[in-house]
């Protein structure tokens, strides 16, 4: 019973950590209709500008807005110089141009930090672990992950519901054509917006630095289940992007927790693991599909 | 370099002297002393056929397939699994013999290439935009997991096929006639892409891209058709990977990854979607590129990622349209 | 950075794209028409990129340490990037073989990518010398007259972490690796080695970065120790996770070299003191070769070599020791075996050899991160735990 709370603590907090990442995904591709593959790589800046500042400086409390900054500025760059000009253009031409953009920023971390792996700790405060369920202690730092992923959510639903800003977005993602004819600046509002959606995206890099690998190529192994997560929830909803992580993370932990002693209930010892994993790898797939056919807009569709 | 030069109409007449230069490449390699060539070729040829397949759904269609490499993976895993159980000299599921034979395995391939395509397409469909390329890649993730994990077939380590397929009256542990093969065989697929597109089927398929509804006020159901489309899409996809795995005599599942139906993808909106040489343009220039820039400087990437963006944003409609444009190096065209 | 004439040449290169040039070479140590080409395909980039470039840096340090050349012959190295992709090394095997006219290669890191390259090289009487992958196929039923593993078997990486766990006198196991090859190998190597109980068995994701569901299952499992098997990147993230869950201060780990080595050492950092691990060699041997090749390799690279650096650096050696006896000839297949055999080359490992197998046969070093004398953590070589080790395969070898 305690390890079913554990196991589903997990799950949350693997949710919240998608959700950081799908949250911008989605508010990009739900405005602006852009496919971005170069999402992940945003994510890789953050992590990476983190990671060399708390190296160099031995401070967490700069590595944070040095991670944000660098996430921000990369995609703000992009959106000025290349997805700027194919907002127009079909999603094919969107997929061809940020594929480039992985080629060049994995390239490019090569070349600025080497092919090892960076070293990154995890802040003085948050070391220890906490009790919160009796006799189970769980690492501060994932406790932490929640928090900032909750306040991320509340944030950014305060932001859409209550501010003119947010208000444009909602329009933008439902009547794109009609913002336009009003007068609105869009090319601001979509720079902002794919600036934001980098934050976040960057936000995430580095919340994920000191639990995961700081590497080249840490964006797009993550990037798919972001994909998965932002269609599951509904493209350009954050309430959906939020249901559809926690789902996700939910449906993950648990299948790659349980999944190999209810088959091995059925069969043999190893044979039962390998299968259980490999079940346990198309799960999240499995899941995707089955939303989609019942509900092909998503859990939550914003332009219902 | 032969058809990379190929133009558009008045395309029709520069094609057999393209076609005939492409067929002495063998020959060239050898005598210029870069044998290699012919390999690489070959490998050129074999994603023109996967990409041209793709573009039928993706171009003709509108149907944007992000699991492609599932069918590409299908076609050379029944290869492999076939030389496998020829190898092990033990039937399938104790009744389907193993064979080399080549016939037999491509069309192998292409059944099981097509019936796959047949069942991922028939759920596929009834999504669309973009839920439709994330339930693609949702069944090719799916079958990615599935050979990873299939031990007796080398799983993550994939499978090797030390014997090359046998075809009557071919040699082809001969590089030069593997090449002439997988050339004729994407002749005659482009051949059939043409028919099919140009036919009442294909008009209708093209309805069924710009208007579904203008289609269904006709008394037309898109359905079938795109079904249709489809699954011969998922049997040239295989047809292209049997000929990889007989090329590379080599399969695993890095070929179902979804990286690899993303370079197919690539592939065709480099060189242009929609149109017929496009995708075979894109194979050649795709290939090509990480073959000769990987040669320049283990940077490779960093030189070819610009190199995409620039494609994208400054030749709209990929390399085609780019020979097209009047006053580019290969102009001529309406 | 990248220099704007590389820039330019490669634009000019495609712009003309040449289907029948010949590309330009990667890297040449002496730039001489007349030396021995050796082609080394390796990954060198992605989430692997370091391990490829570690066996090529070594490699060419031990050319550079004997003024280009190796075992007296003038040699020239050509390396590629295969960018993990089978088909990309296959294409670079072909151009090597047929353009290059090399019989020579090496460099390939993993084993997908070498079995796509391999058959090609042994087929057209090329030479192969591993310096990383060597999966079971190739030690047993499918070895070659010409294909030599200067690194080890995959199995007994795993092979020695279970007869480690049994001399340190763990009684229950808790064991994970991912649900692939090489992970299900490095289950049953171990396996075959300990004879405890086995209190779990759990197979992760290879594309997983998150491990919170198995350290809850470590937890409940209360097992006494844990060996785990998780290369590279998804090594550093299973660390980080096992020491925050706080279970690194109850349960001890087992490690095989390719989870723990000097590179993910540096990113997990202080949390990895205490864990165990077993390797054919560390940078703090104490012998005359081993203390020569880190020093070099540290004064020019300015990092700690890894494994991979010194079975690079060996590879080398092997090859050097051949071409000595063959006087450079890589023409007659017979005389360069016959020469390759004896592996009379100091290895900084210390003994060497090779089996019937062409695999080696060699010693098993248990070793613990400790904190060094600069007060970083360091991997500490704490004494043998296999001599002479062969491995399970070569019984099936017919040669």
């Amino acid at each position: 019973m305690v390890l079913l709370l554990e196991q589903l603590l997990n799950g949350l907090q693997l949710g919240v950590m998608l959700f950081l990442l799908a949250a911008g995904l989605t508010l990009v591709f739900g405005i602006m209709g852009v496919i971005n593959l170069a999402h992940g790589s945003l994510y890789m800046v953050g992590a990476f500008a983190a990671a060399w500042v708390a190296a160099q400086t031995g401070s967490a409390l700069l590595a944070v807005p040095a991670g944000l900054a660098a996430a921000a500025l990369a995609g703000m760059a992009v959106e000025l110089l290349v997805l700027r000009r194919l907002y127009a253009r079909d999603h094919l031409d969107q997929v061809l141009a940020t594929f480039g953009l992985i080629l060049f920023f994995n390239q490019g971390a090569i070349l600025l930090f080497g092919r090892q792996p960076l070293f990154v700790d995890i802040p003085e405060g948050l070391r220890g672990a906490v009790e919160i369920i009796p006799g189970v202690p769980y690492p501060a730092y994932r406790l932490a992950i929640l928090a900032v992923g909750l306040l991320v959510a509340a944030g950014l639903y305060g932001l859409i519901r209550h501010t003119r800003t947010g208000m444009l977005v909602r329009a933008g993602a439902t009547h794109r054509e009609m913002v336009r004819a009003l007068g609105v600046d869009v090319r601001k509002l979509y720079t902002l917006v794919f600036g934001l959606g980098a934050l976040l995206a960057g936000l995430a890099g580095l919340m994920a630095g000191p639990i995961f690998s700081v590497q080249v190529g840490m964006g797009e192994q993550i990037l798919i289940m972001t994909f998965v997560v932002v269609v599951i929830g509904g493209i350009g909803s954050v309430r959906g992007a939020l249901a559809g992580a926690l789902l996700v993370g939910l449906v993950d932990t648990l299948l790659r927790a349980y999944l190999p002693a209810l088959l091995r209930g059925a069969m043999q010892g190893p044979d039962a693991d390998a299968l259980a994993a490999g079940l346990a790898s198309m799960g999240v797939y499995l899941l995707m599909a089955l939303v989609l056919l019942l509900r092909p807009r998503g859990l939550f569709p914003a332009h219902a | 370099m032969f058809r990379r030069a190929r133009r558009p109409s008045p395309g029709w007449l520069v094609l057999p002297p393209l076609l005939a230069l492409a067929i002495a490449l063998p020959w060239a390699a050898e005598a210029l002393g870069t044998p290699a060539s012919t390999g690489l070729a070959t490998r050129m040829a074999i994603y023109a056929i996967a990409a041209s397949a793709l573009n039928l759904v993706l171009g003709y269609g509108g149907m944007v397939s992000f699991g492609h490499a599932a069918f590409f993976g299908l076609g050379g895993y029944t290869v492999g699994i076939l030389y496998a159980h020829w190898s092990w000299q033990e039937p399938l599921w104790g009744f389907i013999p193993g064979t080399t034979s080549l016939p037999v395995t491509l069309l192998a391939a292409m059944a099981v290439g097509g019936a796959g395509a047949a069942l991922i397409g028939a759920l596929s469909l009834r999504t669309r935009g973009v839920q439709f390329i994330m339930i693609t890649l949702a069944f090719a993730q799916m079958l990615f997991f599935l050979f990873v994990s299939l031990k007796a077939y080398g799983g993550d380590d994939g499978l090797s096929v030390r014997r090359q397929g046998e075809f009557p009256g071919l040699n082809l542990r001969d590089a030069a006639q593997l090449y002439w093969l997988c050339l004729s065989l994407l002749v005659a697929w482009l051949l059939l892409l043409w028919r099919v597109t140009r036919s009442r089927f294909g008009q209708v398929l093209s309805g069924a891209r710009q208007s579904e509804r203008r289609l269904q006020a006709l008394g037309i159901a898109p359905y079938p058709y795109k079904l249709a489309a489809f699954i011969l899409s998922g049997m040239g996809a295989a047809l292209a990977g049997a000929l990889m795995a007989n090329y590379a005599r080599f399969v695993s599942p890095d070929m179902l990854a979804w990286t690899k139906s993303g370079e197919l993808m690539i592939m065709v909106i480099l060189g242009g979607v929609g149109t017929l040489m496009g995708p075979v343009l894109g194979a050649i220039a795709l290939v090509g590129l990480e073959y000769w820039l990987a040669a320049l400087t283990e940077h490779w990437q960093f030189v070819l990622g610009p190199l995409l963006i620039a494609v994208v944003l400054f030749a709209r409609g990929g390399l085609m349209a780019l020979l097209r444009r009047p006053g580019a190096p290969g102009r001529a065209q309406a | 950075m990248i220099e704007r004439r590389t820039l330019l040449r490669a634009a000019g290169a495609t712009a003309m794209a040449p289907l029948l040039a010949r590309p330009a070479l990667a890297q040449s140590a002496t730039g001489q028409g007349a030396a021995l080409k050796i082609g080394m395909i390796t990954t060198l980039s992605g989430p692997g990129g370091y391990l490829g470039q570690d066996i090529r840096d070594a490699f060419a340090l031990a050319m550079e340490m004997e003024d280009g050349r190796l075992g007296g012959t003038p040699v020239r190295l050509l390396v590629e990037d295969d960018a993990l992709k089978p088909g990309q090394g296959k294409q670079i095997a072909e151009r090597f073989l047929k353009n290059e006219k090399i019989r020579l290669m090496t460099g390939v890191v993993f084993s997908n990518v070498l079995g796509a390259v391999a058959p090609d090289v042994l087929d057209s009487d090329g030479i192969y010398v591993s310096p990383n992958a060597s999966p079971s196929t190739f030690a047993g039923r499918e070895c070659h007259r010409n294909f030599w593993s200067v690194a080890w078997q995959n199995d007994s990486l795993h092979e020695s972490a279970g007869q480690a766990a049994m001399n340190l006198g763990f009684k229950r196991m808790f064991i994970l690796a991912p649900n692939y090859q090489a992970g299900k190998d490095a289950i049953t190597g171990f396996k075959r080695f300990y004879k405890g109980q086995i209190a779990g068995e759990v197979y992760t994701r290879l594309d997983q970065t998150d491990y919170a569901a198995e350290m809850a299952q470590i937890r409940a499992a209360q097992p006494d120790a844990v060996y785990q098997f998780h290369p590279g990147g998804l090594g550093i993230a299973f660390l980080k996770q096992y020491v925050q869950a706080g279970l690194s201060a109850t349960t001890p780990m087992v490690l095989a070299s390719p989870s723990m080595d000097s590179t993910t050492l540096a990113a997990v950092g202080e949390a990895a003191l205490g864990i165990n691990v077993t390797a054919q060699w560390n940078s703090d041997f104490d012998n005359p070769a081993s203390r020569r090749f880190v020093e070099a390799f540290t004064a020019k690279y300015n990092r700690t070599p890894t494994y991979y650096a010194q079975q690079g650096y060996d590879t080398a050696l092997a090859i050097g020791a051949a071409l000595k006896g063959t006087g450079g000839s890589v023409e007659d297949l017979a005389a360069f075996r016959k020469a390759m055999q004896p592996a009379s080359f100091e290895s900084p490992r210390g003994r060497f050899a090779f089996g019937a197998n062409q695999h080696p046969v060699q010693d098993w070093f248990l070793l613990k991160v400790e904190r060094g004398a600069d007060g970083k953590p360091a991997l500490v070589t704490k004494g043998k735990v296999l001599e002479n080790h062969t491995d399970a395969y070569a019984g099936q070898c017919r040669m």
